[in-house]
C-alpha cells in the first residue's frame, strides 16, 4: 500500500473529520479522495501540519487528526515533545511514513533508515504512540478517536505517487470554509 | 519578576481577546513570558523554534481563539518561509511581540549583528513594524495588536531594551 491508498482506505474515518492535511502530494491525494469543508490543506510551509493541528486542538474542542508524513515530521521533530508536554485529548497525529520525500520524488528520508518516528515520539513523552502497517491505519484511527487521549500513529506504508493535480483552491477559502465549518459544528 | 512595562504589555493582549501565547525565550522577555504562563485567560505553550510556535498560533486562530508569539528578533531569518506561505498566505492575524536585541543598551554584541538586518527583513516582507523604545510605548501595544486583528497580517512589534527598561 502506497500513501495514496493508505488516504483511501480511511476515507471513512476521515468524513466529516477536522483534518489538517500535510503540504504537497498528501493534500493533492486526499482533495481528490475526499475533499469538505472540515479539510484544511496546506498549500506550503513544510513541517508545520503538526503545529497547526495541535494549537487547533488545543483552542477548541472538536477532534482533529493531522495527516502528517515522515519527512515533514523530522523537519519539526521537536514537535513531539511539544505536543508530549501539552497534550491535547482530542489530537491524533497520523504519520505517514513511507520512508521518502514522496512530493519530491522519493527521495529517501532517514525514518526509512535507521530512525524510528515512533521511538522518537516515545522518547519525547507522547503516551499513546502506535505504529502499524499501512493496512491497519482505519482500526488505529478509529481506536484514537475514541480513546479520549492524544495518538500518534506512525503507519508504514510503501513509497510512491499518483498523478494527481494541485488543490485549486485559494488558500484563503481553504481556511474561511474550514472555520466556518468548526463554528457551525461547535454550535450544533 | 515582572516589571510595570510587562504587566502594561500583557493588559493589552488581554484587551485584545489573546487567549493563546507561544514563545521561545529571551531574557527581555522574561517577564511578559512568565505573566502569560500564570494568566489563566491566555494558554501558554512554549515552543522549540519560532516557526513551529507559529504554525501553534495558525492552529489557535482557526480554532477560534486570537493567538500571538513571544520571539527575539535573532530569529526572524528562522520564520521567513512560515511568515510568508502560512501566515501571510492564509491572512492569519499574528502580532508578534519581538524583543529587539543588539539596539543601544545591547551588552552582547553579536546580538547588534542581526539587529542591523530586522527591519530590512520585516521590510522585504511587507510586515508592518512599530519600534517601541521606552516604557511609555506599552500602551500602543493596545492599538497595534488591534491592527493586526482588522487588517488580517502579521505585525512586528520591536521592544528594545530601552523599552523594557535598563536592567535587561
Amino acid at each position: 500500500m502506497n500513501r495514496c491508498q493508505l488516504l483511501e482506505s480511511i476515507v471513512p474515518v476521515l468524513r466529516n473529520r477536522f483534518v489538517v492535511c500535510n503540504i504537497g502530494s498528501p493534500s493533492q491525494e486526499l482533495y481528490r479522495l475526499l475533499d469538505q469543508p472540515s479539510n484544511f490543506y496546506m498549500l506550503g510551509t513544510m513541517g508545520l501540519c503538526s503545529s497547526i493541528g495541535l494549537g487547533l486542538a488545543l483552542a477548541q474542542k472538536e477532534h482533529v487528526i493531522a495527516v502528517d508524513g515522515d519527512g515533514s515530521v523530522l523537519t519539526n521533530l521537536a514537535t513531539l515533545s511539544t505536543m508530549a508536554n501539552n497534550p491535547a485529548p482530542n489530537f491524533t497525529l497520523l504519520i505517514v511514513d513511507n520512508g521518502s520525500y514522496g512530493s519530491t520524488g522519493d527521495q529517501p528520508t532517514y525514518a526509512g533508515r535507521k530512525t524510528s518516528l515512533a521511538d522518537v515520539a516515545r522518547a519525547c513523552g507522547c503516551e499513546n504512540v502506535v505504529e502499524c502497517p499501512a493496512e491497519q491505519t482505519g482500526p488505529a484511527l478509529e481506536e484514537a478517536l475514541s480513546g479520549g487521549r492524544m495518538s500518534v500513529i506512525v503507519s508504514k506504508c510503501r513509497p510512491g505517487n499518483v498523478d494527481v493535480p494541485v488543490v485549486p483552491l485559494e488558500p484563503v477559502v481553504i481556511k474561511d470554509r474550514f472555520m466556518r465549518e468548526l463554528r457551525n459544528r461547535s454550535r450544533s | 519578576m515582572a516589571t510595570d512595562t510587562d504587566r502594561k504589555v500583557v493588559e493589552c493582549m488581554l484587551n485584545n481577546g489573546i487567549g493563546f501565547a507561544t514563545s521561545v525565550p529571551c531574557k527581555q522577555l522574561a517577564g511578559v513570558i512568565d505573566l502569560v504562563e500564570r494568566s489563566d485567560r491566555i494558554l501558554h505553550v512554549p515552543s522549540n523554534k519560532e516557526d513551529e510556535g507559529m504554525g501553534l498560533c495558525a492552529g489557535a486562530h482557526m480554532g477560534g481563539v486570537n493567538s500571538c508569539i513571544l520571539m527575539q528578533n535573532t530569529a526572524l531569518g528562522v520564520v521567513v518561509n512560515t511568515l510568508a506561505t502560512l501566515i501571510q498566505f492564509y491572512s492569519i492575524p499574528l502580532p508578534m511581540l519581538i524583543s529587539f536585541r543588539g539596539e543601544v543598551g545591547e551588552k552582547v554584541a553579536c546580538q547588534a549583528e542581526m539587529a542591523i538586518h530586522t527591519k530590512p527583513i520585516l521590510d522585504q516582507l511587507h510586515v508592518p513594524w512599530h519600534h517601541l523604545s521606552q516604557p511609555e510605548d506599552a500602551g500602543k501595544i493596545d492599538g497595534i495588536i488591534r491592527h493586526a486583528h482588522m487588517c488580517r497580517k502579521p505585525v512586528a512589534i520591536l521592544a528594545d531594551a530601552q523599552f523594557w527598561g535598563s536592567g535587561r
